[in-house]
Parts: structure tokens; sequence; C-alpha cells
């Protein structure tokens, strides 16, 4: 073993249950957060084999993908969510594993009660039937998205069979902008990386921004890992990290705590480890940002406008430029802060906790909606909605007119009622902008949640830069 | 898992790169609870394009789908997996492939095989031009050729990954064989670590 270690490297050995041959390792798995849709497949086949969950109390579930964000006390509209749900509350019960349903304040975006719960904590390895299980990353936990096989593997036996993945280090440096957030800051890494140059890599975040984010930003910046290829991005534990978990239900108390303060300290990339690529941007060069096109990598600052496929290098890249023209029927050339909307959506597990709120929030105040705008604000957890009521800012926002909701994914992926209809535009919190991604033929600007809620009183994306 | 069986057959050239799977699967489809029935539904969206190729009858057998880079890329749903293989492809090629996706092929015996750009372009070429064309998968050999054997190209594959496709192992299975080696790790293991139940 080389002496100076990557923190990845560091929780990856700290995991090896056994180094097989042929490359991959056998991982220990800390914490299971186990949802509605990827899971009844894992917990059928756990039953026809006979198989048993071997820790149940290193594993949680909650309903989020499904649920309805209004009305949960009446009669769901679509059977197959009830079923779906129904099923998990069936497997949880005859695995004997622990449950947020909706009627339990702590029920949210399984990647928002995790941190909040302070499940989530460093060194841990953390995997979910999610690609957006990055979002633990920001505590400093690998935390990486599974299919429904390795859900039941994990179930079943507590580990994963894993290659080993090489190493990225992204460095983000100086200061940012007034206006600008870790939304704009994630946005312009997978701008600058591409879709897919993570692919194989884990991401550890470095750099001035990345320790001046709040613990909410660096939960945005690792959300969104999986949209740049890699499965896991983290950032090293520190004081931000800690006074954010003290007191939280899950984390160790008293002598407890200290101790684990210790373990933690001790979690940070030696001087001298070597990684595989490493990429760096400075705060000060990164502006408020739109996605323009059909997936995350397609963005442009809000002051610019949408590009020409006539300006793209290879054929390939023009093809599949104009593609995302067409989908999303904008024009080269056309100005950002010409694009009218018709939607806003402020949630999901990249921006839907308090302080994603709070900055929305201030943007409505004493403000309306555009009379042309649907907005809605979907708060990632109950208790998210429950601190953001004491504060009064669901006032805030239901007073300029959006609809405020109850927690869950919602209009992210358009599982449950919450969707666009075809042809409407939206500017969303959300992470992808994939074709159809919150809606068949819905089209989706990713933003950051100022430049949502600004949008939402223009009618058209604004430059929050130029807002008094 | 069933064993994979050395495959001939044609290809469908799906020449997009970062193709998303929620393009392969929408997730209004992931509401059901079982695990087959998905292939009706693979590329639905984009079914409705009578142009896409999905629809061209000449491509209605192929076992073989010519992909773009980053190949599955975005959520995790293994639906996407189980959409492919319902509908009757038995390996996937192209020059590289999204990280959970190609672990959750592997966890079917959906094989992922990564050629260059180069050769997958001559592939879709041919393919273009004689859609019944058909292509020899080797997994013990690790190769990829054409029926005539005008091309042959080796191709990786990870060693654990191959043995469970040629034997058709199951991967929890093996991993219960360990039991010894899992049980002395949770011995070692912190008691600091978090419990979702007292």
């Amino acid at each position: 073993m080389q002496d100076s270690q990557t923190i990845i490297e560091k929780i990856w050995n700290n995991h090896l249950v056994q180094s097989t041959d042929g490359g991959s390792d056998l991982l220990y798995i800390d914490l299971h957060l186990v949802h509605e849709v990827t899971s009844p497949q894992a917990f059928e086949s756990m039953t026809l084999s006979g198989r048993k969950v071997r820790r149940p109390e290193l594993t949680i579930a909650t309903v989020d993908h499904n649920v309805p964000t209004v009305g949960r006390d009446q009669p769901w509209e679509d059977p197959l969510s009830v079923q779906q749900v129904e099923t998990l509350r069936q497997n949880c019960k005859e695995f004997g594993i622990p449950l947020f349903d909706v009627d339990d304040s702590r029920q949210g975006i399984v990647h928002v009660i995790g941190p909040e719960q302070g499940l989530t904590q460093p060194g841990l390895t953390i995997v979910c039937g999610d690609s957006h299980t990055s979002t633990h990353g920001a505590l400093g936990a690998l935390a990486f998205g599974i299919g429904t096989s390795e859900v039941e593997h994990v179930l079943a036996t507590q580990t994963l069979p894993q290659t080993r993945q090489k190493t990225m280090a992204v460095e983000v440096n100086g200061e940012l902008l007034p206006g600008v957030g870790a939304k704009d800051v994630i946005l312009n890494i997978i701008n600058m990386i591409g879709v897919g140059g993570g692919v194989g890599y884990i991401i550890e975040y470095q750099g001035e921004v990345i320790r001046d984010l709040s613990m909410a930003g660096r939960m945005t910046v690792c959300n969104m890992t999986i949209e740049a290829g890699a499965r896991a991005g983290l950032i090293a534990p520190d004081d931000v990290t800690f006074s954010f978990l003290e007191g939280r239900p899950y984390v160790p108390k008293g002598s407890d705590w200290e101790k684990s303060l210790d373990d933690w300290r001790a979690l940070t990339t030696d001087p001298g480890a070597h990684f595989d690529q490493t990429f760096s941007l400075k705060g000060e060069d990164i502006e408020p940002c739109v996605t323009w096109g059909t997936n995350p990598a397609q963005s442009v600052p809000v002051s610019g406008s949408i590009p020409d496929p006539m300006d793209a290098t290879t054929t390939a890249e023009r093809d599949q430029i104009q593609r995302s023209l067409t989908y999303m029927d904008l024009l080269p050339g056309t100005a950002i802060e010409d694009i009218a909307l018709d939607r806003i959506f402020i949630g999901s597990c990249t921006n839907s906790r308090i302080e994603d709120l709070r900055d929305a929030a201030q943007v409505v105040q004493g403000k309306t909606v555009s009379k042309n705008i649907r907005a809605m604000v979907v708060p990632g957890s109950g208790l998210v909605k429950n601190q953001a009521e004491e504060e009064g800012l669901d006032r805030i926002f239901t007073d300029a007119g959006f609809e405020w909701r109850d927690a869950g994914c919602s209009m992210c992926l358009g599982m449950n009622p919450d969707i666009l209809f075809p042809g409407e535009r939206c500017a969303s919190t959300s992470n992808r902008n994939f074709e159809g991604r919150q809606g068949p033929g819905g089209r989706t600007h990713l933003v950051s949640p100022p430049m949502a809620a600004a949008a939402a009183l223009a009618g058209h994306f604004v430059d929050i830069r130029t807002l008094s | 898992m069933r064993k994979f069986e050395n495959v001939i057959g044609n290809c469908l050239p799906l020449n997009r790169a970062d193709v998303d799977t929620d393009q392969i699967i929408p997730a209004k489809y992931l509401k059901r609870i079982e695990r087959t029935g998905f292939g009706e539904f693979l590329f639905d969206t984009w079914k409705k394009d009578a142009d896409f190729i999905l629809n061209d009858s000449r491509y209605a057998s192929a076992s073989v789908l010519l992909a773009g880079s980053n190949f599955g890329c975005g959520s995790s749903r293994e639906h996407a997996p189980w959409a492919l293989e319902d509908y009757g492809f038995r390996v996937l090629i192209a020059p590289s492939f999204a990280d959970i996706f190609l672990n959750n092929c592997a966890k079917i015996g959906l094989l992922t095989v990564v050629l260059s750009q180069e050769d997958i372009d001559y592939l879709v070429a041919r393919s273009e031009e004689l859609p019944q064309s058909e292509v020899v998968v080797n997994l013990d050999d690790q190769t990829v050729a054409t029926a005539d054997g005008s091309f042959i190209r080796h191709f990786d594959v990870d060693p654990t990954t191959k043995k469970n496709f040629l034997e058709g192992l199951d991967s929890i299975g093996l991993t219960l064989e360990l039991e010894g080696s899992i049980s002395e790790f949770e011995q070692k293991r912190s008691e600091l670590y978090p419990k979702t139940i007292d």
C-alpha cells in the first residue's frame, strides 16, 4: 500500500472484506437506503430464494418517488403507485426494515433524509437504488447508486462486489461572486468534464469555493456528480460537516461523539496523494447558469445565448446539439433571458433543503408570480416543510402564487401526478433535463433556486445579479 | 443467472451518444413491481417516431445493439437492461458505458462489449448497408467477429464477470460462501457507526 492516500482510497480500503481474483473487491456497506421504486423485485427475489436481510439495522426505507404531494390523505389517483408503496410497506414489515412512511414527518426524499437524520456520516459506505446517492458524499461518505440486483445483493449480504474506480480531483478555487451558488458550480463542472467525462471515476471536490459552501450547497454539488458520469463524488469532512451533524438523531452522543470526531478528522487526502485525473476551475469565472439542451452538460451563463450547431467541431457534436435544440424548440442565437417559461419547479434531491427554500423565498418575498406561470415548491422532507412553515417561508411562496406541497421527488422525474404537459417549458431546480424527464414532451431548463424564483416572477429567465 | 451462450446475430445500429436510461425506459413504466415484460416499452418515446430504427423491420430480429459512447447514463434503473434483454438483445457494443448501467447489465447476463469508435463506425456502416449481416460474439475467446471472418476484434472482460456469465453463477450465492470473511469484518467494524434500529 502506498504511503499517501486519497480520502477515496482510505474509505475504500476501510471497507474491504476481501479482494477477489479478477479485480473486483468485496466492499462492506454501512448504510442501505431503500425506496419503493427500485426495491420490489429485489425483495421478491429474496423471498423466492428464502434469504433474509442480513442487517436490517443498517437499512432504512422511505417512500418518495411515487407519492402525491397534495391530498395524501385522500385515495391516490394512480393504483400502480398505491401498489408500489403498499408493496414496500409489506416488505419492510416482513424483513424488519424501519420505514419513514407518508404519515411520518421524517418522510422525504431519500437523499434529503439521510443527512437530515444524521444517518449519513463521514467515512461510511452508503448505497441506494438511485443514482443520486452521490449526494451523501457531501458529508465525506463514499456513496453511490446501484441497480435492483445490487439492492438484493446488499440486502442479503450487506456487501457488494465492486471494481476499484479511478480517482479524480476537481478543484474550485477562489470565491464565488454574488448571485452565484452551488448549483452554478456543479453545472459548470459538468459542462467542463462532459456528461461522460467522469465514467470510471470517483471524484473528490476540493478548493476554497467547496470549503466555503454550506452543507446544503455541498450536497447540491455531490448530488449532480452522476450527471458528469461519475457514480460517487465526495468532500472531505471539516468543521462545517461536524457542526451540521452535531445533535442529529442518529449521530453518536457524548464521548462517542468525541471519538467519532477523531476518526472523521483523519478522513482527508494525504499531501502528495495521486489522482488519476485532475480538473480545476476558478470560482470568479462561474456565472449563474441555465441549461439549454437535453443533457446537464449543455449549459451557458444566463447572460449568454443558445449555441449554434454550426459552430460545433465535429459532425457528431453538431447533430447532438441540433437534436437537443429541436426537442427544446429553441433557435441558435436566442438570448437566454428572452426564453419564456410556463412552469417553475423548486424541489428535488438537488435543491429542496431549507437553505434552498430560503434562497428562493428571499427573491420571491413581497412579489407575485407572472400570470402565465404555474409555480410549485416541493420541500425535500416533512421536516424541511415544517421548518419552512415555522420560518414563514410557505406564506412568502403562497402569497406570491406558488403552490406549497408535501415532500417527495415530485416533478423531478414525474412518477407522481406532478408532470409537465407536452410542449411546456420549465425552469427547474432538479438535476436532469433529459427528453421527457418531467413528463412526455416537457422541456426542462436546470437552474439554481434563486434563478428559478426570479424566473417565476418575470415569466422568463432573469440574471439575478441584476435584481436590486 | 442463465448461462451466456455465444451469440450469432444481426445488429441494430443506434448511432447516438449519451443515451440515458430515461430514454431506454421512461419513468412511468417503473411503477410495475415485476421484473419481466419491459421489452415492449423499450425506447417508448423515440419509438413513436416512425423513422426511429427500432421500427425498421429489417432489424426486428437483432440480438446485438451498436450504441454510442456513455450508453445508459443517468438513472440507476435496472429496468433499462431488463427492457433491452426482454426485447431480445444479448450483447451491447459501445465505445463506453455508464458505470451503474454496466454493473446492472453484468448482474443479469446482458453482455457489454467495449470497442473503439472506429470499429463501431465500421460495424454500424456494415449493418446499415446489409441489415441481415451477422456478427459472432464469443465470450470464451473474448472476440467480436463478422460472420465472414473479415473483421475480428478482441474485447476485455473482467474474469469474475466472464466466469459468472459462462457458468450462469448466482453472484449473491458466491458472496454468501464468504460468510467467514464477512463475519470477521463485522467483528472489527466500528461500534460508533449508525444503526437504524436501537
